[in-house]
């Protein structure tokens, strides 16, 4: 399958980086997680797109991978505060996975091995802005950073990046996921510092 | 909790001290949790805390569900026990100090 590269900028250094307000930049990657590392053979690994009533989309990993991929290079920024740029992953875009997917869903709740849950708008999901992340730094995605495939939604706190996705439940409500019920922000824009319930 | 995991990311639940110890007169890490997953009733300290996360998440040790959430924003302490169906706390020794 063909793949697509994206926003390469190069690194920058913490002297011309804009953060977003808070934020403090690093160089490494912390782990960061609520809950045991998963680690899913990719045998038993799928994909589900449901409406929480029915299956609209089912994909196993072969399935998965043969789908059209990209390559793209973001800033994550993590809601405990710290930031890395130039971040350089691979992955299929939620655009393709939601592309024959017919719902007039608003929201949506990304649901991981592990029982995490986060919830976003689905418009958040689609125009090029989220994907199904399965390689970082031209590896295979490690399992503590969310192996073998995880949510990547750069514009949003990384908490909305559900490590070890395993789908996406569609919802004509939103309802808080795992952190947003325990006083997170329901949306978490880190540009408007939306950390915390209350946060405009 | 599926087979498939590893376990090295948890401290046990006397990690958790401190926090809990803001908003619990009594020391939680002694007193014994039952599970609402599983039913196995077991002292605090014995749980799987998870700090490096953007809050303070304990489970079972048993069978790692959720026993319990702790997140501090801004101005405000957010607790979640529903994962535990009866927090049992000794009182002896308040007793014995006659408080």
């Amino acid at each position: 399958m063909g793949i697509i590269s994206r926003g390469f900028s190069g690194r920058r250094s913490a002297a011309d980086a804009k953060l977003p307000p808070g934020q403090y930049l690093t160089t490494d990657f912390p782990v960061l997680s609520a809950g045991p590392t998963p680690h899913i053979p990719l045998d038993q690994w799928e994909f589900v797109i449901d409406d929480g009533t029915d299956i609209l989309r089912r994909w196993n990993w072969k399935s998965f991978r043969d789908l059209p991929t990209e390559t793209f290079t973001v800033d994550v920024h993590c809601v405990t505060r710290w930031s890395k740029l130039g971040t350089f992953w691979e992955g299929v875009s939620l655009d393709t996975i939601l592309a024959d997917v017919k719902t007039d869903a608003s929201y949506a709740m990304a649901r991981s091995y592990g029982d995490y849950t986060t919830n976003l708008p689905l418009k958040d999901l689609m125009n090029n802005q989220a994907w199904i992340a399965f390689r970082f730094d031209n590896k295979d995605l490690a399992p503590e950073h969310g192996g073998p495939a995880r949510l990547l939604v750069p514009h949003l706190y990384l908490w909305k990046s559900a490590k070890w996705v395993r789908g996406v439940t569609l919802m004509h409500k939103d309802k808080p996921g795992f952190w947003e019920s325990l006083g997170y922000h329901i949306y978490g824009d880190p540009w408007r510092e939306q950390r915390y319930s209350g946060d405009e | 909790m599926n087979s498939h995991t590893c376990h090295y990311e948890y401290l046990d639940g006397n990690a958790a001290a401190g926090e809990l110890s803001n908003i619990f007169t009594m020391d939680v890490t002694a007193a014994k949790g039952q599970c609402a997953h599983c039913g196995a009733t077991k002292r605090f300290a014995e749980a799987h805390v998870y700090m490096q996360a953007p809050g303070i998440v304990a489970r079972c040790a048993v069978c790692e569900h959720v026993i319990l959430r702790f997140v501090t924003t801004r101005q405000r302490v957010f607790l979640d026990l529903r994962g535990m169906t009866c927090l049992i706390l000794d009182t002896s020794q308040l007793i014995d100090s006659g408080q």
